[in-house]
Order: structure tokens, then sequence, then C-alpha cells
């Protein structure tokens, strides 16, 4: 691999905030909250029923990061909520200090860690453009070069001399983000800017990032929680959680990661019932019921089969019923689906049946899937006719099998089926 | 693997390291700050950059009133209208107070910008006293004409050599304004008391200057007392250099001098300091 040049260097980073209140606000408070103390008292300044946090109770927004990127990295920093990935940009983008640490950056660093920072309302577009292109680095000399493209790429050009007051928030964002993109900084920080803006602005703007750092070799650092520009524009991702770097690598398995954290109690379970669940109004053809799904839902690997029990009630008796089981990969929206064929199971009135299946993933591809269960009947001509579905049925982690070579597969570009291995014939 | 690093974040800095060169850096963006004050200060206002002369001019008049006509107050030299007295004390006075004030709520102020993008802390202030220059220059016109008006009555006013050091008492002013300003303002994002104090101590201040009496009256005593107030020998050598009244006391502006380096030393320092953290307190 070639060495590119450094372009951030973060060695052991840590941000530590104080818990509770920082300081009164007044300085007689915190002499009369000092003077309490000392004497042993209440103090008068608590709210009362508040939590009374301890001087050296402290929390770490980030908690030893290290972290390297090279020239024309386009990194995706991903996280859940207080995972310290605004503290992460902050501090890169020198707004605070690391309370240890030590960060080396090599260019000139533009943060958009907000859109249209420093805007003045009262000033027009044009001279907007140069204040916010000087808030972030350039001198006149360079936005006044640039100027015809910002003002192109913002589609604002009727308005140009306007004060930005007047503008719709939608113009104000594109204004900001034509600036930031003209930048000429080595390496720009960007925290879910492109959250505003409609969708065919939001994809100029990647489109023109990922052009920027493809031909001029700039370096980008991503905030979002939208997967699908992550995915797009970037080609390495890392996931934070509590202050730390719990993966640093390939985009795909990052997300999978990032999406499999926190809430995997909740989703996947061994057993799920069905009485409150949403279905399809129209779908309710003879009154058949999924009610219950159990299943061993831990370790399985790619390859490994999945026992699976229903229990379905009918009402009416219904003749001919097959199951059909939806994948949808969590992390695309591209589907799979299987059933079962020949057999049927037919119902009587106010019938329960408990029923045993097996699942197979050995043309599945390692992801997190969510399964619907559709229960259905076919007409004459072959049509199905649909009588119950239950959105998610189950939810499910497939994880490699560590025997099988490990091949990455692209799931977002290929889809989450990985059909019969090719077999090579002749050399 | 040896590489150059354009520049290193650690946690803390070096006590004296002011980074000047990088402010230099930034030049543009002090301009163009400046350029901004100066056009939103007046927008939608029906007067407009009217205002810079109406607030001297009656100020000027109602001190001429008060302390001329009501008490009777003696100047040093015959001839002098109080009014064009008053005026020239009040013209540094009031810019030495809105640099002073101004500056102080940098932070507190602009803590919404400042937490989400770096630049240089210090354009801020250092634009907000650039641009108050302009507010000095058009008030120091206006000295200009009344002088010449009383002129023409027959005043005792005159230029004297001294009006050549204005440029240098103009940055000297700014320089004290803003170290004063920017220690208040880094003090501030604690405490919000301060930015209280500030209103009410400017106007204290402005009775411990010979704003609107003349320092020779004073006794012996007082006078030295008043002299170490590092804006009196400026608002002295102002009013010889305009009008010719005043004195002109040299060893005290040296003094005044030193306390202008001490006092923006101080300022940049704390500034430096606090700017690195401030946004976890604000």
């Amino acid at each position: 691999m070639s060495e590119k040049n450094i372009a951030v260097q973060a060695e052991g980073i840590k941000k530590q905030y104080r818990l509770g209140v920082i300081g009164g606000g007044t300085l007689k408070g915190d002499l009369q909250s000092w003077w309490a103390r000392k004497r042993g008292k209440e103090d008068p300044n608590v709210k009362i029923g508040s939590k009374v946090y301890k001087k050296n109770e402290k929390f770490m927004a980030l908690d030893g990061i290290d972290l390297t990127i090279r020239e024309g990295e386009r990194l995706g920093i991903i996280g859940h909520n207080g995972a310290g990935k605004s503290t992460l940009l902050k501090l890169l983008s020198r707004v605070t200090a690391p309370t240890e640490g030590v960060i080396r950056v090599n260019g000139r660093i533009s943060s958009m860690l907000e859109v249209g920072t420093g805007f003045n309302p009262e000033l027009t577009g044009r001279e907007n453009i140069y204040l916010n292109g000087a808030i972030l680095g350039m001198t006149r000399a360079e936005v006044s070069k640039k100027i015809d493209d910002i003002i192109e790429f913002s589609e604002c050009s009727n308005f140009i001399d306007t004060p930005v007051k007047r503008y719709s928030s939608g113009m104000y964002v594109k204004l900001a983000f034509a600036v930031a993109a003209h930048l000429d900084s080595e390496i720009m920080i960007m925290d879910e800017v492109l959250a505003v803006g409609d969708m065919a602005f939001q994809n100029k703007c990647l489109e023109k990032m990922r052009d920027v750092s493809m031909t001029e070799g700039r370096t980008i650092l991503y905030v979002s929680h939208n997967m699908n520009t992550i995915r797009s524009l970037c080609d390495r991702c890392i996931v934070l959680s509590e202050g730390k770097i719990i993966y640093d690598g390939d985009v795909d398995k990052a997300i999978n990661i990032y999406l499999s954290k926190g809430s995997d109690k909740e989703l996947i379970r061994n057993h799920y019932e069905f009485n409150n669940t949403y279905r399809h109004l129209e779908w309710n053809h003879g009154d058949l019921r999924i009610e219950e799904l159990n299943l061993d839902n831990s370790g399985i690997v790619c390859g490994n089969k999945i026992p699976l029990k229903i229990k379905v009630k009918s009402q009416e008796s219904t003749e001919d019923v097959s199951f059909r089981f939806e994948f949808s990969p969590m992390t695309t929206p591209k589907k799979s689906a299987t059933m079962t064929t020949g057999k049927k199971v037919s119902f009587g009135e106010n019938e329960t049946k408990e029923l045993t299946l097996e699942l197979d993933t050995t043309h599945l591809v390692p992801s997190r899937y969510q399964v619907d269960v559709v229960a259905f009947t076919t007409d004459d001509v072959g049509n199905d006719c649909q009588l119950e579905g239950v959105f998610p049925g189950f939810i499910f982690d497939l994880s490699e099998n560590p025997e099988k070579d490990p091949l990455l597969w692209k799931i977002y570009n290929w889809g989450a089926v990985h059909l019969q291995d090719v077999e090579l014939k002749e050399e | 693997m040896e590489q150059k690093w354009s520049y290193v974040i650690k946690p803390k800095t070096k006590l004296f390291d002011f980074q000047l060169r990088e402010l230099w850096k930034y030049r543009d963006l002090v301009w163009l700050f400046v350029k901004r004050d100066f056009t939103t200060r007046f927008k939608q206002t029906i007067l407009g950059p009217t205002w810079f002369i109406i607030q001297p001019l009656f100020t000027a008049a109602m001190q001429a009133f008060v302390f001329g006509d009501i008490a009777n107050m003696e100047l040093p030299v015959s001839g002098v209208s109080h009014f064009l007295f008053y005026m020239v004390g009040n013209v540094p006075w009031m810019y030495f107070s809105t640099c002073l004030t101004s500056t102080s709520n940098t932070f507190v102020q602009n803590a919404n910008v400042f937490g989400k993008v770096y630049f240089p802390r210090l354009t801020i202030p250092i634009s907000s006293v650039i641009s108050s220059m302009v507010n000095f220059a058009v008030q120091i016109m206006l000295v200009i004409l009344f002088s010449l008006l009383f002129l023409f009555r027959g005043s005792n006013a005159h230029l004297t050599w001294a009006v050549l050091l204005t440029p240098i008492l103009v940055v000297q002013m700014a320089m004290l304004g803003l170290g004063f300003g920017i220690i208040i303002s880094s003090m501030t994002t604690k405490y919000r008391d301060l930015q209280v104090m500030v209103s009410f101590g400017v106007q204290l201040w402005m009775y411990a200057t010979p704003v609107i009496y003349a320092a020779s009256t004073m006794s012996k005593g007082l006078y030295t007392l008043i002299m170490l107030n590092p804006m009196s020998p400026i608002v002295e050598f102002m009013r010889y250099g305009w009008i010719g009244v005043g004195d002109q006391p040299f060893l005290y502006w040296g003094v005044s001098w030193i306390t202008t380096f001490v006092v923006l030393l101080i300022g940049i320092t704390m500034f430096n300091k606090v700017e690195k953290t401030f946004m976890d307190t604000v």
C-alpha cells in the first residue's frame, strides 16, 4: 500500500466534562455555595430534589481516542447520540481543547459543524460569502477567485444581492454549503450539514464532496446519522461508543456494527408475539392470524439452518396455506424471500396449529435481517392471495462463517443473496 | 516517519504564546468584521450615521448647561466655551468607553459562532475596536467644525503641535480599551456579574478622568491621583492639541503607556487561556 501523508493524527485524546452545575453563573452564588459547604450546611443554590454531583464526579465525553487519517481519505464517523462524535469534531476543529492527548494536523481545516455559521442576516448573499469564507479561513482574494462558482453552485444567483434574512431556509443552506464546498482547505469537517436542503441538493453536495476528495485529494471527516450518505461518501468509517472507537475500517461493516448496537435486546428475541403488530388491512381474508413465533435467536452463522416455530390460528376453515419469509437486510433496502412450497397447510374452523419450520441461510450474506412472515394461498392462475403478514416477524443477526473464505461481500452493490458459487470448469 | 505539521493541538499552550502570526493570516477577516459592523449598525434606523454626531453634540451641550451654566465651573483658560471644552473631552472618552464595553462581552455574545468554527478569537475584539475608530473620526470632524465656528465668534481655542499626537493617542486608547475589555470578557465567561459592572464602572471611571473638568484645577495630591489613571494624560493631551487648553503631562503619559502595555499583556494572556475551553463553561 502506498503510504500517503498523514493529514490528522490523534493520540490518546480525552475530553472530560464536569458533571453537575459548573459554577452558579454568578460570583455571589458561587461564594454562597462555597460558604454553605464550608459550614456543612445545605447549599442554598441547589434545586430541591436534584441530584447533587460531587466535585470530582466526571464524565468522559472522549476516552482515549487514537486515530490516524491519511490524506484523501473520506472518513465517516457514526455512533449513537452521546457517543462523542460531535466532541471529537469540536476538538479537531479547535473549538475547544482536549483534556489530554495531542492532535497533530497537517493542512488547513475548515469545519462545518453548523450551516451558515457567522452569517449575518442583514448582509447580502454576496457579502456573506466573503464573511463566511473569511471565517472559514479563506482570504478575500481566494473568495473573489471563486465567487462565481460559489454563486452558481448555490443556485441563488437571482437573490445574491438581497439580505439573507429574506432568504428561505433552503436557500440559506445552499449558500452556506456552497461557500464551504469551495474552500481551499485540505481537510473538511462536516457534522450532518446535509440533513437540511432538498434531496437533489443533498446529492449534489455529496457529489461535490466526493469529487473534491478524489480529484484534489482532500480529506473529509463526515458525521451523520444517515447511513446512505455515509455509504455513498465515505471510504472508511469509525464507530464511536461511549467515547471510544469500537470499530475502524470498512464502511458496510461499521454500519452493521452501529445498527446492531444499543437496542439489541428489544430487537433480537427468542419469542415474538403479534397481538399488537401492524397488519395490512386488506389482508384479513379468512381471519388467519399468526400469533406467536419462537426460535433460538443467537449465534446464527452463515449456512446454518434456523429452526422456527410459528403458532397460527384460523377462525374459518382455510385450505392450502403457504408461508413466505421475506428477508430484508437492515442496511440496504434490497429484499430477498423464500417460502414453503409443496406441502401446504389447511385449517379447520377455529383451529390453532403450531408449525415447525426451518429456514436455510446458506445463500444469505452476513448482515442483520428483518424477516417478514406472510401467510397466503394461491389462486387457480398462480397469483398469490395474502391472508396474513407480520412486519417484522423476527429480527436476527447472521454472522460470518469463520471457516469460509473471508471475502468482503458488498451487500449494498451485490444484494443480500449470495448465489451458489460458480464452478470454474476450465482454465 | 518524519512529517511536518501545520499545527498541533494540545491541552495547554505556553503562557505567552500569542499566535500573532496566525492573527495576521486572518487580517482579511478583521477587515470584513469591521465592514460588517459598519454596514449593519445603522440598518433600519432613520437617522443612520447621524447618530455618530448627535450623541457627542447633545452630551456636550447638556454638560455645558449643567456644569457651565448651572454649576458655574471655572475653566483654566478664559475665552474658551464650555461647550467646546466638554466636547473635546468627551470624544476620546467615548471612544475609549465604546472600545471597552464592546469588547467586554466578546465571548458571551459570540458563543454561538465560537462554538462552531475556529478562527483566532482576537479578531472579534480587534475589529470592534477598529470599527469604533470610524465614530471617532466623525466626531473629530465635529470638533474641527465647532472650533472654526467658535473661532469666528472670537474664541481663544487654537490648535497646538500636540494635535499631531492624535493618531498615537487613538492607538493607545484602542490598546487600553481592548486590554481591559478582553480581561473582562475572559472573566465573564464564568461570572456574568462583571457585565453589569462594566457599564456602571465606565460611568464612574469617567469622573476619575478629566473629561468634565481640567486636571490642572485640582489640588496637588488629587492631581497625582487622577493622573495615574491611564486615560487622564490622554484626554489632557487631546484637549491641549485640539483647543490649546490643558496640560502636557509627559511623565504621566509615560506611566500611562506602561499601564497600557501591562493591561494589554495580561488581557491577551487571559484571553488566550480562556478561548481554548470557554465553550465548556460559558
